[in-house]
């Protein structure tokens, strides 16, 4: 063998070698994205809100604030309780209704209504908002988020959302 | 027994086990290695409990949003030793987490992180972080009220990320919502990822201890140099060194067994934490707080001003992570004995310091309102006067006393109330209460003109 056919054969070798470890890493790669995607399908989820029935017209007093229970937006046959989720209901009017989010805008914590001082006190790190869901004091960068609320015969019905994420820019 | 003996030199020859592990079990370490040592290998031993008492659990528990709680208050019940397979399962976390902290501490001091052993201290960190997540994960898959609180809490403060937040607390979450697909995130998380980049970093970590030699203990004036170190320490070994098996061992060995026993000891006395209420976020009286090791990130959120608090989420941990890693780049020679080294004891000495006071008001929770207080004791206020009597009954009513205390009766998040009568005129006080302040929601709105009256009158007579 002279040293040209040594250089080709090298070569021939080399340009094996690395198609071998290409096909590897083209199939290691083709088997990752089921568990990446698998990982991501939180984010690919599009589900829409929904309207939830949560009580009667009856069921609230103009000016009271109550807590009302409904179910989220994409409960799966295999849930516990844990697809449950609670908000804020006042009957401002008649006809209109504020629905406030029971999660704290600081943390996450569920705030509950006082109804006597008429403020919604959270656990946590002791933030508390106003009946209109303003900040009163605490920590909390924003006020409370509301869910959309509507009247529907003689339904209250509530449209579930995404839990409510502060942002750094609020 | 000749022919066990037999069975078993087969085994060896075949399998190269003595001749593999032997040489690394002994590999030499500077003779004056002594307790200072031993923090290290507690925190491994501490793993290994996890590991183990880990399998125990998941052979009892279901990770299931249905069934988790409900196999939880089986474990704690009913299962024969499980109360206590929980409580060492839960004592051992800390246990790791103290020891780990410990272990860090005593090579930051004795600056062992140095050259060559920069690698070591950068896996050290992720091991750190990766325990800590175990921590938190753990904690959450009680998937009682607290681990769905705990899950939201981790949520929104990955949602304060610039961009990708609300992406970042949709992958932790498994959703838009908590959900069926949460716990089996934080399953996955806690029992197959974490623990798996823990058993990955951790057998990294002891190979560079065989690769680069344990650090030996510092010497006031014998300085690092990375020209001459690896030279100068085969030296050292080569005149002082003794095999780590047994003669350093022992002492890992003994340190670990009374860790062991001082977890076990703590379980039976102390026993798991209790089950908070059931996994359902649709029950809102419930006050969610971490378990101790995050207590001091918890108080952190209660006392940092507002305005800097969504950045400090974010940089802060980032810069820590960020410091420690760059820490044995821009100090990797020079003097290690802590004796020289005043300012890095200064540095422990306030993060310690930090810590364990974060720690001691998240404890306290002084910030949180007091929603089990009682009305303040009658004798506080006088049956005599009608309207002093009802500014009592507000007082507590309007909720001013889950937050100031009288006579020890209260909240501690507003001044103690207990004689603010002798120095606050009815004006100050008639301000304070309309406006409130920051601290302080304004009550203008929320009370009629004799209400305030009767409170008014209720605080001034406080003396």
């Amino acid at each position: 063998m002279n040293q040209e056919e040594i250089k080709t054969t090298i070569n021939r070798r080399k340009f094996l070698i690395r198609i071998s470890m290409g096909f590897t890493g083209i199939a290691a790669a083709i088997t990752v994205v089921p568990v990446v995607s698998a990982f991501l399908a939180p984010l690919l989820n599009d589900q829409e809100g929904e309207w939830r029935d949560v009580g009667t017209l009856g069921d609230f007093e103009i000016g009271r604030t109550r807590l009302v229970r409904f179910e989220d937006a994409d409960p799966q046959s295999w849930n516990g309780t844990d697809a449950r989720t609670a908000a804020w209901v006042r009957r401002d009017t008649e006809n209109r209704f504020t629905a406030f989010s029971a999660n704290c805008t600081h943390m996450g914590c569920p705030v509950r209504w006082e109804a006597d001082a008429e403020l919604f006190m959270c656990p946590c790190h002791g933030g508390v908002f106003y009946r209109d869901g303003t900040v009163a004091s605490g920590p909390p960068p924003k006020r409370l988020a509301q869910y959309p609320i509507r009247v529907a015969g003689s339904q209250v019905q509530i449209r579930t959302l995404p839990l409510p994420i502060t942002h750094i820019t609020d | 027994m000749n022919k066990l003996k037999k069975i078993g030199k087969w085994i060896d020859d075949r399998s190269g086990l003595t001749e593999t592990i032997l040489p690394l079990i002994r590999h030499p370490v500077p003779a004056s290695v002594r307790w200072a040592y031993v923090f290290g290998s507690g925190t491994l031993f501490c793993f290994i409990l996890q590991v183990v008492t880990g399998i125990g659990l998941s052979l009892l528990y279901q990770p299931s949003s249905q069934e988790a709680y409900k196999s939880l208050q089986y474990i704690t019940q009913q299962a024969a030793l499980g109360n206590l397979l929980r409580g060492i399962h839960y004592f051992g976390a800390s246990g790791m987490i103290i020891l780990a902290g410990i272990h860090m501490t005593r090579v930051y001091i004795t600056a062992s992180y140095k050259y060559p052993r920069e690698m070591s201290w950068i896996s050290g960190i992720f091991l750190l972080i990766f325990t800590i997540a175990m921590g938190f994960t753990g904690q959450l898959l009680r998937w009682d009220s607290n681990g769905v609180w705990s899950s939201v809490v981790a949520a929104e403060q990955l949602g304060r990320t610039p961009v990708i937040g609300t992406w970042l607390a949709r992958l932790v979450l498994g959703g838009k919502t908590i959900g069926a697909q949460t716990l089996s995130r934080f399953y996955a998380f806690h029992v197959l990822i974490l623990p798996g980049l823990i058993f990955i970093l951790v057998g990294f970590h002891l190979y560079l201890v065989i690769r680069n030699g344990i650090s030996e203990p510092p010497k006031a004036g014998r300085l690092v140099n990375p020209k001459t170190y690896r030279e100068w320490y085969q030296g050292l070994l080569r005149k002082n060194g003794e095999p780590f098996w047994p003669y350093a061992a022992w002492r890992d060995v003994l340190f670990g067994a009374f860790v062991l026993l001082v977890i076990i000891g703590l379980a039976l006395t102390f026993g798991p934490p209790e089950l908070t209420r059931p996994p359902d976020p649709s029950l809102l009286y419930t006050t969610p707080k971490p378990d101790w090791y995050l207590l001091p990130v918890f108080a952190l959120y209660a006392l940092m001003p507002p305005a800097i608090e969504s950045y400090a989420i974010i940089i802060g941990p980032l810069l820590a992570i960020i410091g420690l890693l760059v820490l044995p780049f821009v100090s990797n020679k020079g003097e290690r004995s802590p004796i020289r080294r005043p300012w890095a004891v200064f540095g422990v000495i306030c993060v310690v310091t930090f810590v364990t006071s974060l720690l001691n008001v998240g404890f306290k929770s002084s910030w949180s309102p007091d929603f089990k207080t009682r009305p303040v004791a009658p004798a506080r206020s006088p049956a005599a006067n009608p309207e002093i009597s009802s500014g009592a009954v507000l007082f507590y009513k309007k909720g001013c006393q889950y937050c100031h205390s009288i006579s020890g009766q209260g909240g501690h998040n507003g001044p103690d109330l207990s004689i603010i009568g002798r120095s606050w005129n009815t004006q100050q006080l008639q301000i304070q209460i309309v406006n409130g302040s920051k601290g302080m929601p304004a009550y203008g709105g929320m009370l009629s003109e004799k209400e305030l009256a009767a409170l008014i009158a209720f605080l001034k007579a406080q003396k």
